[in-house]
């Protein structure tokens, strides 16, 4: 296993993590892509910018989110502190318009009037129509016909917002889908057009940016924990679908070696049953949506379906460099199944009083796992990506009641 | 000389277009594969393409999408479309043939190993639509084994790039007539001689144009100035629903003949 001195290095100017990332499109991509990267390369060290963004993500955000001691949590688990870091309380009610705001002030400088984006959940999708209404820009959401079904409150809720909302009818018409229609949208009107890819996937520069825009995560949660306890996490977890909520918490940290990483992802119905999302937990390595990384593919290169009962962390592909990190071995991906998450959804909202995303569950359920193993005075960090409230329905559903 | 070298030789010597049809192997069905190969040959085909079907074909329109869920749906994989090569070998020797795909596949097979077995197969090239010339090392062992590797260059390729995917090139240099996705109707033919003239300028390969042409008449108008035409969506859909590979082959038959024939008029 190769060790690296230093994480902040990556990716390199070819949008590598190591063997993972790259730029696997079509050729004409590779001219928007390439214009993106020196639009994006100049922004990110902007210090105009750099301001204009914050200020978004102060005043409209509502930025910085807390660091929250889940006290009756951690006394019921019996082991080790657990902290929540609060990006359900951000504006929308996830970490996603961390980076849709980014890319939108991008596009902006761009002169890009035109957005899209793909959704699973609609969670991005809704983050992405919120921004286009706040800077008066044309938004086109791919979503899948069956995640459209699905998710009726979201798609409402971009429509209200002022967003088309196209839905996708080939493959499997979920995620990854959507994410190959926004691909054609955009190879088709390339000159007006800017795609707002939603999580830490698809070709460079993306998986970077993304990263840079949600690292204000990790960046405040390490700020937070020296003032509030004096010192850093023992370990840091969150869910990884795509991975951009858990590389924008890991991403400060990646070079305090004292702390452990570890992502959760969806094992489903359980991983021998074949009925998971979990990449990097059982895929191999190939290419997928612009980029090397773990997929779940069958022996012939084909893109398995995935299952998960958290629509956002239901993709079948996962950002390049965690693909990296898991081999670098700085950070753990393991499985948390459907079941755990619910039950960790349950216990949150009984002892704290704190309605967690499904996706977030999956952290939750990870963060209690690895007190559980801790004594008292050490403290599991778990970023607490999304609330709950779109999930209600689903639950419900899960659990035979009708509202 | 490679089989698809000694091709553009021969019809460069005979002053003809070279007619390259695509169509997605195992679709419309997999017994029609080889008999709508033979077909498009004795049709005037020059060089034929085969489409390997990708669950998540990125760069194609919904004909070519709907192709590939079919041929995955009747479990087409690699294998089987070796086999198919092999057995059109048996009959033909001097038609080239290109699979044209997606990465994944070839990773997941493994690099080496996908080029052995196409090449013992009796393929020629291969065309990845999603490994550009940034990312030529990935397909390093292709060439290694004597595959061709086709690449595209677009209407956004230009300057040093041209001059890095033109350097690249083996076989013939693909060129997509317009920015979009496979089978879209945007074809303008002004446009495509400029850039296809520039690109001749600086390519050591034959220059074939796709992506939008539809017929006879689109094909006679590219085929004024390019040494190849790619004819693809079109030919997939003529074939789609075809009840068994006889009627299969009889479409291809005579979807091909009148676009050979108008191109041949030219000449």
């Amino acid at each position: 296993m190769q060790r690296i001195e230093d994480y902040s290095m990556y990716p390199d100017a070819r949008g590598r993590f190591g063997d993972y990332g790259g730029s696997f499109v079509a050729e004409t991509l590779i001219a928007p892509l390439a214009e993106l990267d020196a639009a994006y390369r100049r922004l990110r060290t902007d210090t105009a910018f750099i301001a204009e963004f914050e200020r978004d993500l102060k005043y409209y955000v509502g930025r910085p989110s807390p660091i929250y001691h889940a006290e009756r949590l951690s006394r019921e688990v019996g082991g080790a502190q657990i902290l929540l870091k609060r990006e359900d309380l951000n504006h929308t009610g996830a970490h996603k318009i961390n980076n849709t705001i980014g890319q939108a002030l991008v596009a902006r400088h761009m002169g890009k009037r035109r957005i899209i984006a793909e959704t699973g959940a609609g969670q991005h999708g809704v983050a992405t129509a919120t921004v286009c209404a706040r800077f008066g820009l044309g938004c086109v959401v791919y979503m899948g016909a069956t995640d459209i079904e699905r998710q009726k409150i979201n798609v409402y809720r971009m429509k209200l917002l002022g967003a088309e909302v196209v839905p996708v009818t080939s493959g499997s018409k979920t995620l990854k889908d959507a994410l190959n229609e926004a691909m054609r949208d955009w190879v088709t009107n390339v000159a007006d057009t800017f795609y707002i890819i939603g999580t830490v996937a698809g070709p460079h520069p993306y998986p970077q940016m993304v990263r840079d825009f949600n690292a204000v995560v990790g960046r405040e949660a390490r700020a937070q924990m020296l003032e509030q306890y004096g010192r850093l996490p023992d370990v840091i977890t969150a869910c990884v679908g795509g991975g951009s909520n858990a590389i924008g918490l890991f991403h400060a940290f990646l070079n305090d070696r004292d702390v452990r990483i570890v992502g959760a992802e969806a094992a489903g119905e359980g991983i021998a049953t074949g009925h998971h999302a979990a990449s990097l937990a059982a895929g191999r390595p190939g290419v997928l949506h612009g980029n090397r990384t773990y997929v779940l593919c069958d022996d012939d290169g084909q893109i398995t379906e995935t299952h998960s009962v958290s629509a956002g962390l239901d993709y079948p592909g996962v950002g390049p460099e965690h693909a990296f990190l898991k081999d670098s071995g700085r950070a753990d991906y393991v499985g948390v199944t459907d079941d755990e998450a619910l039950a960790a959804f349950h216990r949150l909202a009984r002892s704290e009083g704190i309605l967690a995303a499904l996706e977030s569950s999956h952290a939750v359920a990870q963060a209690i796992k690895l007190a559980r193993e801790l004594p008292h005075d050490r403290l599991v960090l778990c970023n607490l990506s999304g609330r709950g409230d779109k999930d209600v329905h689903t639950i419900a559903a899960r659990e035979g009641i009708s509202l | 000389m490679s089989r698809i070298d000694a091709r553009f030789v021969e019809l460069a010597a005979r002053e003809r277009t070279g007619l390259i049809p695509f169509f997605t192997a195992g679709d419309p069905s997999p017994e029609a594969v080889v008999p709508v190969m033979h077909a498009l040959v004795e049709a005037g085909a020059d060089l034929i393409e085969l489409g390997v079907p990708f669950s998540d074909p990125m760069a194609d329109g919904p004909v070519i999408q709907h192709a590939s869920e079919r041929a995955l749906a009747k479990g087409v994989g690699l294998a089987r479309i070796f086999d198919w090569v092999r057995e059109f070998r048996l009959r033909d020797t001097a038609t080239p043939v290109v699979l044209m795909g997606y990465m994944n596949p070839v990773e997941i097979h493994g690099a080496a190993r996908f080029a052995a077995d196409a090449v013992a197969a009796g393929v020629d090239g291969v065309l990845l639509v999603d490994c550009p010339v940034e990312e030529i090392a990935a397909a390093a062992p292709l060439r290694d084994a004597g595959l061709a590797q086709i690449f595209l260059a677009a209407p956004t390729t230009t300057g040093e790039r041209l001059a890095r995917v033109c350097a690249a090139a083996r076989g013939f240099l693909y060129y997509v007539s317009f920015a979009g996705i496979t089978g879209a109707d945007r074809l303008s033919t002004g446009d495509v001689r400029e850039r296809v003239a520039a690109i001749r300028r600086q390519a050591s390969t034959p220059v074939a144009v796709g992506f939008g042409v539809r017929d006879a008449a689109s094909a006679a108008a590219i085929g004024e100035f390019a040494d190849a035409v790619v004819i693809g969506s079109a030919l997939v859909e003529r074939l789609a629903g075809a009840a068994h590979a006889d009627e299969a082959a009889e479409r291809a038959r005579a979807f091909l003949s009148p676009i050979r024939a108008a191109l041949d008029r030219r000449t």
